[in-house]
């Protein structure tokens, strides 16, 4: 079994809180977490509606293996209609709420409708409750985590809550929990604020202990800790450098794009890096980086904790700041960093701490200031439209300036927490926007790496690297290596890499296991734990069949073939010096392939054969 | 031999394997609530510290007992709980200098480390060996070798 067949469904308009069982045939068709609760939202809402409306519904999943012995277990997800895309929106996080959530008794929550007070959803085991958010509405998330402990007077509950942008409409608002681990992507916070609900906190004692093969499930289990262990990408590189092993690989291969997009190469990337993380400050004599950390569970551990230098200009006065906190990973250090041209190691990790403290996507935000930045030094922001802020590509004090007024939700911030596109849009600049779908890019240059382009252009919830992984393949040989520059087979290899993904964040899992894991090892844990026969080939289908579902949603919302689309700057600007110099990326070689392969019509639709195979 | 379980906090990384096997072994269920080794997170340090009963010879719980319910394994120098002795009066826990020995509402009875009889899953289940089960007598051992490096001149500790 594995799920506690138990689901929680909170009423905000009405107030209430109602169990449920599982569907449990939902559950055998998309096994738990991003791919179940998709199944819920889109029996349940309507594609169309508006996203920040009490129409909308959000679900907090957790997977049939979360609050399991098996490595990086302890992952939940959070699904609804997002509202900087309108399209599916699903964000995962890990930390230690999900198995929180499991070990109270719950596989997920769905909430619906809106308070008509901001409100907290308690939950101890089986006694579940909304109380007042009166003490928390307007507190930043570091605060209403500290005072959500004093409240319940109990250290071991876990928080997820959002913080002030998320109250004030900043469209890429995430959900934090144990302080700085989000679900961070897609606005998902965004729309907890929409509904007048700021926290859950959670305590769980019961126990995650239905477990199908008990035997069968720990060999298994033991099995792929072992793999992990041995490999070298999460046996040693991400335990010691994290994602951040990546920046200068990507900077080296031709694909770490800076100053938003409009170059690939970051000539201060080293001093970004996640060697330097580890490098001595003058200062104090202290690295970056205070050590490695693990989310629960979990046999990799490549979570940043970091401090910023007490002397810098960011926290000389701010001791609030001076401790511990997480710190850079891959992606947030390219957002923050070399997309806007900022080298300051200090600089970027203070912004990333404010992004945790109140619950802001780093890549989301990092990606509309570098737009900004870039409309700015062509004129077509003034000083006027900034508040004044000297918005240049490289200033760390700009930047800073530009995150605290994001953060008060005032003047310029509130430009700001639009997001790119509508920014650009707003300023008259659209082609400035690195997005797909309204969501903006992450750290992989699609002129660089082809396939990367395809996911981007395909994801279900806009241009995501966790969707579709091929950086795996195109850059690190995993599972085998692909040509970079290539397009050919890359529709087969971002088909493969999307289903097999789905699969991955429905058990609970983490999607960085699959650096050394393969369907192979995964099959087995979940099969160990849960009823029916889970085969590699079964996970496979329910992988392609959450993906189509997600994509039929979206069509249902009104997406078309036309929204599978790059930036003009992706396609016709091409890249100049470097292992990639000349490339552009080809997205017409390889989308029309990648839509017979899906089974889907030359415009994006899901033929009715295709629905019929996958049984949607 | 006696063994010990053998802490280096500076090597967790506080995944909570060690709490989910513990309490898989003592409870049936993967539950870090019931677990007897538990995992302390200094946010602000940076720091995580696995911390569980440390086996005292002369054991404050054992003494404290008003019921002669906590006894020594004699394989292992465990202080173990008879649980058809014990009747909840939580003496021990307030004798425990360490906090280690804890009352449990879901059994009414006190639940501490037993070492697992000689076999500790914690330490079969951490992954970066943070916790050992090794020669009591030694438990200092890695770090003195640690030290007497120090100690050697420079050329001499590199050559080694």
């Amino acid at each position: 079994m594995s799920w506690t067949r138990k689901i929680l469904r909170v009423n905000l308009t009405q107030g209430t809180c109602t169990p449920e069982p599982l569907n449990m045939q939902w559950a055998n068709d998309y096994l738990g977490q991003r791919g179940l609760a998709t199944k819920y939202l889109c029996e349940e809402i309507d594609p169309k509606c508006d996203p920040l409306s009490p129409e909308n519904k959000m679900i907090m999943a957790t997977g049939p293996l979360t609050g399991t012995m098996a490595s990086t277990a302890g992952r939940y997800s959070v699904i609804t209609k997002g509202p900087l895309t309108n399209a599916i929106a699903c964000s995962n996080s890990g930390g230690f709420l999900g198995n929180e959530f499991k070990n109270a008794g719950w596989d997920m929550i769905i909430f619906e409708g809106k308070s008509p007070e901001p409100v907290y959803l308690w939950i101890s085991n089986d006694q579940v409750e909304l109380r007042s958010a009166a003490a928390i509405w307007g507190k930043s998330a570091w605060e209403t985590d500290d005072i959500l402990h004093q409240i319940h007077q109990d250290p071991q509950i876990r928080v997820a809550c959002v913080g002030r942008t998320a109250e004030t409409g900043c469209l890429y608002s995430g959900i934090i929990n144990d302080k700085h681990r989000a679900a961070g992507r897609s606005g998902v916070g965004t729309v907890m604020a929409s509904k007048n609900l700021k926290a859950v906190a959670v305590r769980g004692t019961l126990g995650v202990g239905n477990v199908r093969d008990f035997g069968k499930f720990m060999s298994a289990v033991n099995d792929a800790k072992k793999v992990l262990a041995d490999n070298a990408v999460t046996g040693q590189g991400l335990p010691a450098y994290g994602t951040q092993v990546l920046m200068n690989v990507m900077n080296g291969v031709g694909g770490l794009p800076s100053y938003n997009m409009k170059n690939v190469g970051f000539e201060g990337a080293q001093n970004i890096s996640g060697e330097a993380m580890h490098e001595p400050r003058a200062s104090d004599g202290k690295a970056n980086l205070t050590t490695n950390a693990a989310c629960f569970g979990c046999t990799i551990a490549c979570g940043r904790i970091s401090t910023v230098d007490k002397t810098h200009f960011t926290i000389e006065n701010k001791p609030q700041y001076w401790g511990a906190s997480g710190g850079l990973e891959y992606e947030s250090a390219w957002s923050l960093g070399a997309d806007t041209g900022i080298d300051d190691l200090n600089t970027i990790t203070f912004v990333n701490f404010l992004c945790n403290e109140d619950g802001f996507d780093p890549i989301s935000y990092g990606c509309t200031v570098a737009a900004a930045m870039e409309m700015f030094e062509a004129g077509d922001l003034t000083l006027e439209d900034t508040g004044g802020i000297e918005l240049r590509f490289g200033s760390s004090e700009a930047f800073v300036q530009a995150t605290e007024a994001l953060v008060s939700g005032q003047g310029f911030g509130k430009d700001l927490g639009l997001g790119s596109k509508r920014l650009c849009e707003k300023y008259g600049r659209p082609e400035l926007s690195m997005q797909v779908k309204g969501l903006e890019f992450p750290a992989y240059d699609p002129r660089g790496l082809q396939g990367i382009g395809l996911n981007y252009a395909t994801s279900n919830r806009g241009a995501c690297h966790v969707r579709g992984y091929t950086v795996a393949s195109e850059i690190l040989g995993i599972p085998v290596k692909t040509e970079q520059t290539a397009t050919e087979g890359k529709a087969e290899l971002v088909k493969a890499f999307q289903d097999a993904t789905a699969l991955v964040d429905s058990a609970g899992l983490c999607l960085f296991t699959t650096f050394a894991w393969g369907m192979d090892n995964i099959a087995p844990q979940v099969d160990g734990a849960c009823e029916g026969d889970w085969t590699v080939e079964k996970c496979l289908e329910v992988g392609e069949r959450i993906w189509n579902l997600e994509r039929q949603f979206n069509n249902d919302a009104g997406f078309t073939s036309n929204d599978d689309k790059l930036p003009r700057r992706m396609l016709e600007e091409a890249i100049k010096g470097g292992p990639t110099d000349g490339q552009v990326n080809r997205l017409g070689e390889m989308l029309p392939k990648y839509y017979e392969i899906r089974g889907w019509t030359d415009k994006g639709e899901i033929t009715a054969e295709t629905k019929a195979r996958l049984s949607l | 031999m006696q063994k010990s379980l053998h802490i280096e906090a500076a090597k967790c990384t506080g995944c909570l394997q060690c709490e989910l096997a513990c309490s898989y072994e003592h409870t049936g269920a993967f539950n870090p609530s019931r677990s007897y080794i538990k995992v302390f997170n200094f946010h602000h340090e940076g720091r995580f510290a696995p911390y569980t009963c440390t086996q005292c010879d002369e054991a404050w719980c054992q003494r404290a007992c008003p019921v002669d319910a906590i006894s020594i394994d004699v394989r292992t120098g465990a202080k173990v709980i008879s649980d058809s002795s014990c009747v909840g009066c939580k003496v021990c826990t307030i004798a425990c200098p360490f906090g280690t020995v804890n009352y449990s509402q879901v059994t009414g009875k006190v639940v501490k480390c037993d070492l697992c009889g000689g076999d500790p899953e914690c330490a079969r289940a951490c992954p970066t060996g943070a916790i050992t089960y090794i020669d009591a007598d030694w438990t200092g051992y890695s770090r003195m070798q640690k030290s007497a490096a120090r100690s050697l001149p420079a050329a001499e500790a590199s050559a080694s």
